[in-house]
């Protein structure tokens, strides 16, 4: 009970500062509108419906991609900013198992993440897409599995640094290549073979497959999704667990 | 009574550097024990060993009978921890802060609420329960982390300089409420510090230097060990009285301000004679017993101060080396 006690309150933490800092939701939700209304809005221009769909339509799967991406990983660096605060001392001298913590850490990046992925979803009207019912449901249920995994990727990323100022190292050499290379602003596979090793070796590739999965009924054609739902949802699970395990360990060791 | 706390040849090492050399000491149940040294002396390390956040790298460590290395989910339960950097989170209120250690620490959720409207009351934190942390002073911040430490009603009570930086009012606050937790509720205390008055008041300590224990015992024992008692004694006559304090016991007096000083073993027993030889020329005679700083200057050669900033290059060397591991 005290695990399941820790869990809960680890999240309603994060949850409870994610409501009082309304700037952090305003930036997180700033960056997928300018890369879907303008970015998105300009390169639609160069690049030519395929198979019947503008390429605003194309990266909307990336866009909600984007949005678990940068909020996840945002949530999961803050494990930094206890360990600077040295709040992480009053978690890890709890008696609570340290995958609890690694767990309440995912699921309050998770919380916070499909928060924004959601409000980023019900554009879905506005760039000319049809969903129904199901189709929602499903691309929510997916995003909540694709922030658990990144959520719990960043915090093995957190594990390895020490203060506020590698969060930039992290975002520009971590966070942004996983963004580029996971599918969201072209298909993998018009990538050269080194570029496409990269991709697929990316936690981020599955997730982005698998909301294009649920988000597009094309199942062929150029723009059409790499892999099966399945085989997307397959990996981001084995992955979540893979990273939950290494954190856990991480906390473990004890200089 | 039994100890509550036992560490056998502890040891740890930061590469090439060894902060704790060599340690062992046993801790009473319901005393207040203090950690006395200079910066760097190892404090913090063993603190961290004893709340197994650091693993040591060789010598044993109990805390309630449980082994720190093999046992550390029961040790975590038997203590609570007071850092001696804040370990608040400045965007909750006090009460989230206290509720979320009750939740973590497994205090069940129909007691959370008047657990820690007890330990708020009782730091005199209550009517600020829903105040940011951020709002608060230094010293209410000290005194909401004590009163975090003992939600689940811990054992022992670590205690990592607790006034440090504290206004004298606040540290006088704070120290009330501790001074008060073996009896109101039976909590061993175990606190490094720097103030002298603070360590007279514990019931054993324990001079720590270099990663050694120089010294342990009650502060009365301490000061008995290094012995001398000062006399100041002030004559009509000083040059003369200091000529027949020299005849007759060897001792070499020194004059200062008017007074002539010097050291005796046992003051009480000195001072009879030397009235009887002196007789009609003394206008007043004193003498002081040694205070904890003369144990320690004694000991260590170092006079005892709260840490200062520029000197945490020890420090500094432990993050670097766990950065590197």
């Amino acid at each position: 009970m005290i695990e399941f006690y820790a869990v809960y309150v680890i999240v309603l933490r994060e949850l409870k500062k994610f409501v009082r800092e309304r700037s952090r939701l305003i930036s997180t939700l700033a960056r997928p509108l300018v890369w879907l209304f303008m970015v998105g809005a300009g390169l639609s221009r160069l690049v030519s419906p395929k198979a019947g769909m503008p390429y605003t339509q194309f990266i909307f799967p990336g866009i909600l991609g984007m949005t678990i991406l940068f909020s996840s990983i945002f949530s999961s660096i803050s494990i930094i900013w206890d360990k600077e605060f040295g709040f992480l001392k009053e978690i890890l001298a709890a008696p609570v198992r340290r995958s609890s913590i690694v767990i309440g850490k995912s699921l309050s990046g998770t919380a916070v993440s499909t928060i924004q992925t959601v409000i980023i979803l019900m554009l879905f009207p506005v760039i000319g897409i049809k969903l129904t019912l199901a189709q929602i449901l499903c691309t929510i249920g997916v995003s909540f599995l694709v922030a658990f995994s990144i959520s719990s990727f960043g915090i093995v990323l957190a594990t390895f640094y020490e203060s506020y100022e590698s969060f930039s190292v992290i975002m520009n050499f971590i966070v942004m290549p996983m963004f580029f290379l996971s599918g969201a602003m072209y298909p993998v596979r018009l990538l050269n073979a080194p570029l496409r090793i990269a991709s697929s070796l990316n936690p981020l590739t599955y997730g982005v497959d698998a909301l294009k999965n649920t988000v597009f009924t094309l199942r062929e054609g150029p723009l059409s999704p790499d892999f099966s739902l399945g085989f997307d949802l397959l990996v981001i699970v084995l992955t979540s667990v893979l990273f939950v395990a290494v954190a856990s360990r991480f906390f473990e060791r004890k200089g | 009574m039994s100890a509550v706390i036992k560490v056998e040849h502890l040891t740890k090492k930061f590469g090439g550097l060894t902060a704790v050399d060599d340690i062992s000491f046993d801790v009473e149940e319901g005393s207040i024990f203090g950690f006395l040294g200079p910066n760097g002396a190892g404090k913090t390390t063993t603190i961290n060993i004893l709340c197994t956040l650091l693993n040591p790298t060789s010598g044993r460590a109990f805390v309630g009978g449980y082994d720190c290395v093999r046992e550390p989910h029961m040790v975590r339960k038997a203590i609570g921890i007071v850092f001696q950097d804040s370990t608040l989170d400045k965007d909750l209120t006090a009460y989230e802060n206290l509720a979320f250690h009750a939740y973590i620490y497994g205090v069940g959720r129909a007691q959370v609420r008047e657990r820690t409207e007890d330990a708020l009351r009782f730091v005199g934190l209550l009517d600020r329960k829903d105040d940011l942390v951020k709002r608060f002073s230094g010293g209410m911040k000290r005194r909401l982390e004590v009163a975090r430490g003992l939600i689940h009603r811990p054992r022992v009570l670590f205690l990592d300089e607790p006034t440090l930086g504290l206004d004298p009012q606040s540290r006088t606050n704070l120290w009330e409420a501790i001074l008060e937790l073996p009896e109101r509720h039976g909590v061993t205390v175990f606190m490094t510090t720097h103030y002298m008055e603070e360590a007279e008041v514990c019931g054993r300590l324990a001079i720590i230097d270099h990663g050694k224990i120089i010294a342990s015992g009650s502060p009365g024992e301490l000061k008995k060990a290094i012995g001398e008692d000062l006399i100041f004694i002030k004559t009509t006559d000083n040059a003369s009285a200091r000529a027949r304090i020299e005849e007759l016991s060897g001792l070499k007096p020194e004059e200062k301000d008017g007074e002539l000083l010097f050291t005796v073993q046992r003051a009480e027993s000195v001072i009879p004679g030397l009235l009887k030889t002196l007789a009609g020329t003394v206008l007043s005679i004193r003498f002081e017993r040694p205070t904890l700083n003369d144990v320690f200057l004694k000991l260590t050669g170092k006079e005892i101060r709260p840490e200062a900033q520029e000197d945490s290059s020890i420090k500094e060397e432990v993050r670097a080396y766990r950065r590197r591991h």
